[in-house]
């Protein structure tokens, strides 16, 4: 019988009020963004913040809990943009949305950091084990994100980003999954050869934990190869983004096959048009009616994108939608 | 080689023969008593009321536009002391838009990001009253700058339109209604902010399009500007060539002219408003190092298709930061003007040389 668990890709809006304190506690240039040696008001400002939001998963009802990510400044660029051996330069646009992140300069070797265990184990402190969801750019991203000034060689770059990532997963607590945010594969796909070498990235950053690991790719669908490759990774689950591209990942389905898991972008994350329960578990239904195969073990019903574009009330909607949603499909399903 | 639409803001003392245009972007930070006034007028309890808060925007666009005149700008702006941001602004006088609270653009900067709930409409005027406040308030010319249709309906939440180009179609006739209307009061000089366009440089047709459409009736000497920032130009160009403006506005100084050679093949045939200051850092950059900046400006362009802007609105700055930045822009300017005329820059202009195998 198939499990549906509601979840999201983290990087949550912050709250208003912490908004405007970070605000005037930071700065708005590029020199006052996240450090990773913040402490004092700047500190408390994202406990508090951290608290918010893991209760409000927690009120919503959804099965799984993320930290937020309301740290990262950068957005997927920051576990590098707050490591000892990269430079943060000019500010250049993330993907293509209204949005900027620092440009990471990797200029020395990547050795452990462990920011992101530290937040992961702040929201341990708050959340059961069983709840919690571990989020970290997926190798691939990160390495298309940052520009390499000291390996000098694409695919040694994207192993020694896959290395440090997995050494972070390594430090993190107990958590129940891991969502590898990998936009880049869709937005700047890996070409013949670049492709093998992202599933082995992967499958290296994946290897690091015991927990089930999803990797969510969006903004549309993987390329053929690109998707085949990837089902080569040992992983749980595969992401889709069904808000922006039905077709062509209903058909790698149908073509290649999918993992026993499988992740649903269902409900967008970057509209304030508010999707109903039953209307997204009716999606679930159609994805599942197309490929006419055995029940998925695990199915994540998640935003298609990280949740940040969005005013911070239509995002705690959203949530509450996707813990009703997979309700739904629970109670269809039994 | 003479510029008739760009030599039509040249000062009548201008002391040198060359002349490299100085102007801004458009925003500029406001002063914290504007700050101040407005959460009072925002405070039920307080008795600052409509007519206050009116004064106070009134005065610190006159403070400004002054501001800009002291740093010896050619062409002034109010620094946008009305506007709170460049899609909000526009969005609270256009009907259709509804508003959810704020998002973050980068860092902590947010804005309120509106949502398009029905089709849009002229409602009241946007800009003309504050255009002919500023042209009240000086003797330079007054550039306008009007977020354009495309970047208003990307920057939005479109929940109201098959796509965002169906949405910018609908703006594109209400900018172009606000446009005729400025130019019957008197308005020479728009420039309209197209960042989003970098955003998504395939749909650089549309933004033609829409372009098209907004300097319809537009009389050819209204000198109209296009300001895009922040994305790989190298998807945009050359095709923005062929859109019915006069001037490009780039950003370049943030990423140390690391893009410049982008427009350098094929020849850039418009005039160029170069960013010469990175406004995400905060401190001036000195005199001589915009000279520099300017420099990288004529590998593109001879110096009649120059002029010379920071990369962007300067609001986030602190305020005499701002003013540092415009005044050393226009002392350089200057400078590199006097160097033109003694013919002592010798500036490589075209394509550059291909990259070795």
């Amino acid at each position: 019988m198939t499990e549906y668990v509601s979840t999201t890709p983290g990087l949550f809006p912050l709250p208003d009020w912490a908004k405007d304190d970070l605000s005037d506690l930071k700065g708005h240039q590029k020199h006052d963004l996240i450090s990773g040696e913040e402490g004092g008001e700047i500190a408390t400002a994202y406990q508090d913040a951290r608290e918010e939001v893991l209760e409000g998963q927690q009120e919503a009802g959804l099965d799984r809990i993320v930290e937020g990510q309301l740290r990262w400044d950068d957005m997927l660029a920051h576990p590098l943009a707050v490591h000892d051996a990269v430079e943060t330069e000019g500010i250049v646009r993330y993907y293509d949305n209204n949005n900027f992140y620092r440009d990471p300069v990797v200029s020395g070797d990547l050795d452990f950091s462990g920011d992101v265990a530290d937040e992961l184990e702040a929201a341990s402190e708050l959340v059961d084990g069983d709840d919690l969801q571990a989020v970290l750019p997926g190798p691939y991203s990160l390495a298309d994100l940052a520009t390499d000034d000291h390996y000098g060689d694409d695919a040694e770059f994207l192993g020694a980003v896959a290395d440090f990532l997995a050494g972070e997963v390594d430090a993190f607590p107990d958590h129940e999954t891991l969502f590898l945010l990998e936009p880049s594969l869709v937005e700047s796909a890996p070409e013949d050869g670049q492709d093998e070498r992202a599933s082995e990235a992967i499958d290296q950053v994946a290897s690091a934990t015991d927990a089930d690991v999803v990797v969510q790719p969006y903004w549309g669908a993987l390329e053929e190869k690109v998707y085949a490759h990837l089902l080569d990774a040992d992983i749980d689950a595969v992401g889709f983004d069904f808000v922006a591209n039905q077709d062509d990942n209903i058909y790698n389905i149908q073509e290649y096959g999918a993992t026993d898991d499988v992740s649903l972008g269902l409900a967008d994350g970057q509209s304030t048009l508010v999707e109903d329960a039953e209307a997204i578990r009716e999606r679930v239904q159609w994805v599942e009616d197309q490929l006419q195969v055995t029940d998925f073990e695990t199915v994540y019903l998640t935003t298609n994108t990280e949740t940040f574009y969005l005013p911070y009330a239509k995002y705690e909607e959203k949530l509450a939608v996707l813990a009703e949603a997979a309700d739904l499909a629970e109670v269809k399903a039994l | 080689m003479s510029n008739e639409n760009k030599n039509q803001f040249r000062p009548d003392d201008h002391d040198n023969d060359h002349f490299l245009l100085t102007t801004v972007v458009g925003s500029y930070p406001k002063p914290k008593w504007l700050n101040r006034a407005k959460e009072l007028y925002e405070d039920p309890d307080h008795g600052f009321d409509d007519g206050d808060y009116d004064e106070a925007k009134d005065d610190a666009a006159r403070l400004i536009t002054q501001e800009h005149e002291r740093a010896g700008l050619d062409v002034v702006v109010d620094g946008e002391m009305r506007r709170n941001e460049m899609v909000e602004f526009f969005a609270h006088r256009i009907e259709g838009y509804e508003f959810n609270g704020p998002v973050k653009v980068w860092g902590h900067n947010y804005f309120d990001k509106p949502s398009v709930v029905s089709e849009v409409e002229y409602d009241e005027n946007w800009l003309v009253d504050e255009y002919k406040f500023t042209a009240s308030a000086t003797d330079r010319p007054v550039k306008v700058p009007i977020t354009g249709p495309y970047t208003l309906a990307s920057w939005s939440f479109n929940e109201a339109y098959e796509d965002d180009a169906e949405l910018a179609y609908a703006l594109a006739d209400l900018v172009n209604e606000e446009i005729e209307k400025l130019v019957d009061a008197g308005a020479r000089y728009i420039q309209i902010d197209e960042p989003a366009l970098a955003t998504t440089p395939d749909d650089h047709a549309i933004v033609g399009e829409a372009l098209e459409h907004i300097v319809e009736d537009i009389p050819e000497d209204v000198r109209i500007g296009l300001h895009v920032c922040y994305g790989d130009y190298s998807r945009i160009y050359p095709e923005i060539l062929e859109f019915p403006v006069d001037e490009f506005d780039l950003e370049l100084a943030n990423g140390d002219y690391d893009q410049l050679d982008v427009f350098k093949d094929p020849e850039f045939t418009k005039d160029l408003a170069l960013g010469v200051t990175d406004v995400h850092v905060g401190e001036a950059e000195s005199v001589e190092q915009i000279e520099q900046n300017i420099l990288k400006g004529l590998e593109i362009v001879p110096p009649e298709q120059l002029v010379l802007s920071p990369d962007c609105g300067v609001k986030l700055l602190p305020r005499e930061v701002a003013y540092g930045k415009m005044a050393n822009m226009v002392e350089a300017a200057r400078n590199v003007e006097e160097k033109l005329d003694a013919g002592e820059i010798d500036v490589e202009r075209g394509a550059p040389a291909p990259a070795d195998d």
